[in-house]
């Protein structure tokens, strides 16, 4: 296995002076290509801050980050953009999906935003992965209308339509039942042992950190194991 | 950017009462602009109209012979008056400028005329007047005299005389009868009433009377040449740059009707501005209420803003989603109320048709395509601070994890 991505020594503090909170404190992480790790944590230990950092959202006070070999401090918002569009799929906890837009149109949006238009590729791929994910029947569905467990295994399609080398999720099972978030942790840890993609899976919930492989504890600033 | 396209028509259709609304208030304004355009421009037609539309539109008068000046050798200026110059300067050879200013771009009648005063003599009764001699023919080029006729015919020939309405009440004179007009010259005609007209204008209806130039001729003593050159043009805001041209065609003192008629034009321009303030509200209003409903767009939207800038989607992508939207609800709000514009003023009588007590509203002058086209571009300008807004949107913080 090779490195995916590396950051080193990464500081983090929010705000300044008297109000400042110092999240991450020299906070060192290697990921390889292909892993599937749980990001565990007491809350406020800064899991949501790692990934939005990894996620080239937001940049560290200091310390730095390379993946798959490019420097990810130095990129400006342009280039960041665009890589995030090619390497990096997300999903997120909330307000995951444009409410205004179909199951199919949410899925193919990353392919559609980088080629200026939603092509018959992009529609049959977008169509392959809701099918995976056992939403043949909700492709053309309202998104707004989609059950919560619904929703999450739609961003989990939209996270993987142009194939990144790396999913980040935060909380992504958070609010669905048992049920449901056994099911979106069972297709993700699928694509991984199919596709080689890695997820980078935050959580609180022991069960759901089970299904990974490697465990990653964040406390005190930095990983504790 | 058909995407953008898609996305900015997909945010407008999903709430739909909300951009109907939205559209609809941009659709009043346009209305409003239309309306303030076919008014303000109706209005100056109306007035320009009553007051020029029958008089002479450049003017050439015989010069009164100024005396000749002449320069000494040492600089003094000597006086030379000719001595027993007829009073009534002439046109002389007016005849062959005639074809001359008929000739120029935007001239639509010439008139040449032998003007002077007179007074008219039945019976015991005596009135004076003002007595035009005009070609026959050309009765109607300046004022509309044929319809204008409520008794006889406008047709001038020799011996015949064509009065104003009060005039002929007061001489208790009709058709076919016969007068005696005297000239300030001394020279005495008798003539037959040949027609009657009714301008509505009192001192034209009282005291003007058209007859013949060559009837005049003999009046006035002019075996030739004419007194004044009446000129009407086909546009009678072209009356400045047209009396320029004839002027340096011919030499002649061509005098527009602007000179003169500053205070009409100081009115007209008043009411132009008065109108140009109206219509900047009204755009000022459609650039406001397309800001605000937009700017709360953004604010409703940021997070799913946040998850497309997460995805890969770049701020000139949101911005042109934003744009586009603003663009969007400018150009169907600009042709709704142009539409809405153009259906309200078509049961207004045509500019031709004026009646009294109604507003001289004039459809031709509506202002659609700049309506439209201003309406886009302010919903365009007032999109931009919205779309620069939501391409600000920072991710994290808009997805709120
Ligand atoms: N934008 C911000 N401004 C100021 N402080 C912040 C901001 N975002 C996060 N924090 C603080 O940073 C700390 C870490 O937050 P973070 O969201 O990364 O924790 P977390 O591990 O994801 O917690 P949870 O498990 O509850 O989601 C918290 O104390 C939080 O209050
Ligand atoms: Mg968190």
């Amino acid at each position: 296995m090779s490195a995916l991505l590396e950051v080193h020594e990464l500081f983090k503090t929010y705000g300044t002076g008297e109000a400042a909170t110092r999240v991450l404190r020299g906070l060192s992480l290697c990921l390889e290509a292909g892993e599937m790790a749980a990001l565990l944590g007491a809350s406020g230990s800064g899991k949501s801050t790692l990934l939005t950092i990894l996620g080239t959202l937001m940049k560290p006070t200091s310390g730095s980050y390379e993946m798959l070999g490019q420097d990810m401090i130095a990129a400006d918002d342009k280039a960041l953009t665009d890589f995030r569009n090619a390497h990096i799929g997300f999903v997120f906890q909330f307000h995951n999906l444009l409410p205004d837009f179909t199951a199919l149109e949410n899925v193919i949006f990353p392919t559609a935003v980088r080629e200026g238009r939603e092509t018959p590729a992009a529609r049959a791929r977008g169509r392959d992965l809701l099918s995976r994910m056992g939403l043949a029947d909700r492709i053309e569905f309202p998104s707004a209308n989609l059950s919560g467990g619904q929703k999450q295994r739609v961003a989990v399609a939209r996270a993987l339509m142009n194939s990144p080398e790396l999913v980040l999720a935060d909380e992504p099972t958070g609010n669905l039942d048992r049920d449901s978030a056994n099911q979106v942790m069972d297709l993700m840890g699928q694509i991984n042992r199919e596709e080689g993609t890695t997820f980078l899976i935050s959580t609180h919930d022991e069960k759901i950190a089970g299904f990974c492989r490697r465990q990653i504890i964040v406390g005190d600033g930095g990983v504790t194991g | 950017m058909l995407y953008a396209l898609k996305i900015a028509t997909r945010y407008l259709t999903a709430n739909k009462a909300q951009t109907a609304l939205l559209v609809s208030g941009v659709a009043v304004g346009v209305f409003i602009f239309i309306f303030m355009s076919a008014l303000i421009g109706g209005l100056a037609e109306f007035i320009l109209s009553r007051t020029v539309g029958d008089i002479s539109h450049i003017t050439i008068e015989a010069e009164t012979a100024d005396p000749a000046l002449l320069i000494s050798p040492a600089g003094h200026v000597l006086v030379v008056a000719e001595r027993g110059r007829a009073r009534t300067a002439t046109l002389a050879d007016a005849a062959t400028w005639l074809p001359l200013i008929e000739g120029v771009p935007g001239v639509r009648a010439v008139s040449p005329q032998i003007t002077g005063a007179g007074f008219l003599a039945r019976g015991a009764q005596v009135a004076q007047v003002s007595v035009t001699g005009v070609e026959p023919g050309r009765e109607s080029a300046i004022l509309d005299l044929a319809g204008y006729m409520v008794a006889g015919d406008v047709r001038l020939g020799a011996g015949l005389i064509v009065l104003g309405r009060d005039l002929a009440d007061d001489l208790n004179l009709s058709i076919g009868q016969t007068l005696r007009l005297q000239s300030a010259n001394g020279v005495t005609a008798a003539l037959t009433l040949s027609g009657i007209f009714k301008t509505g204008n009192g001192s034209m209806d009282s005291a003007r009377a058209f007859v013949s130039l060559s009837t005049a001729r003999p009046l006035y003593a002019m075996p030739q040449g004419v007194t004044r050159i009446e000129i009407k043009l086909d546009d009678l805001n072209a009356a400045d740059a047209t009396a320029l041209r004839i002027r340096a065609l011919t030499g002649l003192d061509a005098v527009p009707w602007t000179d003169g008629a500053e205070q009409l034009m100081e009115a007209l321009n008043a009411q132009a501005q008065t109108g140009y303030f109206l219509k900047t509200f009204a755009l000022i209003t459609i650039v406001i209420g397309v800001a605000s409903a937009l700017l709360l767009s953004t604010y409703r939207r940021r997070p799913e803003i946040g998850i497309m800038r997460a995805m890969g989607a770049g701020r000139g992508f949101v911005i042109f989603v934003f744009v586009t939207q603003g663009a969007l609800i400018g150009l169907m709000g600009g042709i709704m109320g142009a539409a809405l514009g153009y259906l309200a003023l078509l049961p207004f009588p045509s500019r031709d048709a004026f009646e009294p007590g109604t507003l001289p509203m004039d459809i031709t002058q509506g202002s659609y395509g700049l309506a439209i086209t201003l309406t886009v571009i302010g919903a365009i300008l007032a999109s931009i601070l919205p779309a620069r807004s939501a391409a600000r949107v920072d991710p994290v913080t808009a997805i709120g994890q």
